[in-house]
């Protein structure tokens, strides 16, 4: 076989996909180095990297100074930190799947309600004490209604082929109406305790996370992103719609339900331990957009970076932005997401027709 | 390639209660460009994706080649026939080249995608939408994304194509333009079929015509055995002649001034 030649463009391309995916790469781990070294007991970068090197068996670089620094960030800093780009990737590679099988780039698990309905599933286990598959259990139900609400979303929106903006969002208010009743019904039926991880679920949160949860949610993230990678060429298709994606021989629907699927499974592993953190999916798939245009080649792996770095950098701010209180990470993406998403609208107004 | 063979017969559509198509037959071979005319609402555009395989049929067969086409998986039917919308729709705002180089697909991981590049940039050529490449797609006039389909559809490089309304968007340069890509496909021993409005176009480019009068095949033939004015103006309900301008047939709708008197007064 002889080798095609490389048009300018498609150089112009591969260039600015290494580059964009090198760079939030670099970024990414440079947060989880300065994130998980900061808090009540402060650790130097250096001494980070150092104490990261000595578990990999590197005799390099500075251990932390503090007695207790070693631990604090083994035990407490580092999952806390890995939870957060875990969640985050899944949550923003979630959003850029859910938009491109909904043709509409307002789709988002935490707007439409898919995490509203993955965390009254995952809230019945607590209340109910459930504990069919021991510590999956949690993640098992979180997973089953994440994946019937995104089901359910996706029949009561749909029309004709094509989700209209209106509908989505009017389907999500919906969806979320209903969850909130059920999380409510959770609430009044449990105890003291029950209670306090209901709330916790509600606003979002990273405190407490233990290496068995993320042990649990990161398999879900790297299977759902690799997933999610496998069919990025043919979602490119879909935006072209149903018929014409069609035409071109994407077999639509098996593509959308295994879609569904994945999206329910990487909402799944964000919400079963964190909570709903809104707008992730939402804020990161759009600015990558803005970046790196819309193929979903580039699109699928820079959001899960760009998720993990937005989570990451948030989390940070959830430790630190208030001495001595852990403000609830999903209150923080909300105050940042609801204006993105004001934003979002007006610019579909104004550019209509365009993905009305 | 010219063994291709396209061939609805007895079809039926109903949607949403009444009856869209009743009893169609069409054969359309490689080689030839067959113009799909008629009234608003006679079916054309039903047709059309009935013989794109997008309908399930009523009563009836559309056969591409000796296979039925409802029966063929989307991969296989899509390496044998391309379908130009009748609108251009994009969710995001993919560039004019990647657009058109989603015709491509359909070929990825066999041996023709070595064609890729040459296809594409043969048919930016051909659909005039060369210097749109770096463009984004919904920022395109209603013309422009009509010829970056067009590339799109080319770009499959299919025995099989099928255009519905692929003028309604153009001006007269382009118009004659993309029917004349049109007639070069068939030329080049592909099946063409062209859903038309403007019957002076279709007398112009088609081998044959076929007039479609509220779902059933009413004239299906020569150019000029098929527009008469007698059976335009039946089928159209409104009096037109049809002129022989050196050769080349034009169709005018006859336009009196009694009516517009009758009108004002």
């Amino acid at each position: 076989m002889t080798a095609v030649p490389v048009t300018a463009a498609q150089r112009r391309t591969s260039v600015r996909r290494v580059g964009l995916l090198g760079m939030l790469s670099l970024a990414l781990l440079t947060a989880v180095v300065v994130a998980a070294g900061r808090g009540q007991l402060d650790v130097a970068p250096a001494e980070v990297v150092g104490s990261l090197l000595h578990r990999l068996g590197l005799d390099l670089g500075p251990m932390p100074s503090h007695p207790q620094g070693d631990v604090t960030l083994w035990t407490v800093r580092f999952p806390r930190v890995v939870m957060a780009a875990v969640a985050g990737a899944a949550l923003a590679t979630a959003g850029a799947l859910m938009q491109g099988i909904f043709g509409n780039p307002l789709a988002e698990p935490g707007v439409v309600g898919v995490s509203a309905g993955a965390a009254l599933a995952a809230s019945t286990v607590i209340v109910f004490d459930l504990a069919l598959v021991g510590t999956w259990t949690v993640a098992l139900f979180a997973f089953v209604g994440g994946l019937v609400t995104t089901i359910l979303v996706y029949l009561l929106s749909r029309d004709g082929g094509r989700t209209e903006v209106v509908t989505l969002v009017l389907t999500g208010i919906a969806v979320n109406a209903v969850a909130s009743a059920g999380l409510a019904f959770l609430l009044f039926l449990g105890d003291q305790q029950a209670r306090e991880e209901i709330v916790f679920w509600q606003l979002g949160s990273l405190n407490g996370s233990r290496w068995e949860q993320v042990g649990v949610a990161a398999p879900f993230m790297v299977v759902g992103l690799v997933a999610a990678m496998a069919m990025s060429r043919r979602l490119d298709l879909l935006a072209l719609g149903d018929r014409a994606a069609r035409h071109v021989g994407v077999d639509v629907e098996r593509l959308r339900m295994g879609a569904i699927v994945v999206v329910a499974l990487l909402t799944a592993a964000a919400v079963a331990f964190c909570g709903i953190i809104a707008f992730v999916g939402l804020v990161v798939p759009h600015l990558v957009r803005l970046l790196a245009g819309p193929g979903h080649r580039l699109l699928v792996p820079a959001s899960a970076l760009g998720g993990g770095l937005l989570l990451v950098v948030a989390d940070l701010g959830a430790r630190t932005l208030v001495a001595y209180a852990d403000l609830p990470i999903g209150m923080l993406t909300s105050l940042v997401g609801g204006p993105f998403f004001f934003w979002l609208i007006r610019r579909a107004r104004r550019t209509s027709g365009a993905w009305a | 390639m010219s063994a291709t063979r396209l061939r609805a017969e007895g079809v039926s559509v109903r949607l949403g209660g009444s009856t869209v198509l009743d009893g169609v037959d069409l054969d359309v071979r490689g080689g030839e460009l067959v113009a799909l005319v008629g009234p608003n609402g006679a079916g054309k555009s039903t047709l059309l994706a009935a013989l794109a395989g997008d309908l399930d049929l009523d009563a009836g067969t559309v056969r591409l080649g000796e296979r039925e086409v409802r029966s063929m998986r989307s991969l296989d039917l899509a390496r044998r026939r391309a379908v130009l919308p009748q609108q251009g729709r994009l969710a995001f705002g993919f560039l004019v080249r990647e657009v058109v180089a989603m015709g491509r697909a359909p070929w990825a991981r066999t041996g023709h995608e070595d064609d890729d590049d040459r296809l594409v940039e043969q048919a930016l050529q051909r659909a005039d939408v060369v210097h749109l490449t770096e463009r984004s797609y919904p920022t395109l006039s209603g013309g422009e994304r009509a010829r970056t389909d067009l590339a799109r559809v080319l770009a499959q490089d299919t025995a099989v194509v099928l255009l519905d309304e692929p003028t309604a968007a153009l001006d007269i340069r382009h118009q004659e333009a993309v029917l004349s890509v049109a007639r070069d496909l068939a030329r080049a021993g592909r099946a063409v079929v062209v859903v038309l409005h403007d019957l002076s176009l279709a007398a112009a480019y088609a081998d044959r015509i076929c007039v479609l009068a509220r779902g059933a095949v009413r004239a299906d033939g020569d150019p000029h055995e098929v527009l008469t004015a007698e059976l335009l103006g039946e089928v159209y309900q409104h009096p037109v002649r049809v002129v022989d301008v050196d050769g080349a047939l034009v169709v005018v709708p006859v336009r009196e001034e009694a009516s517009c008197d009758a009108l004002l007064s």
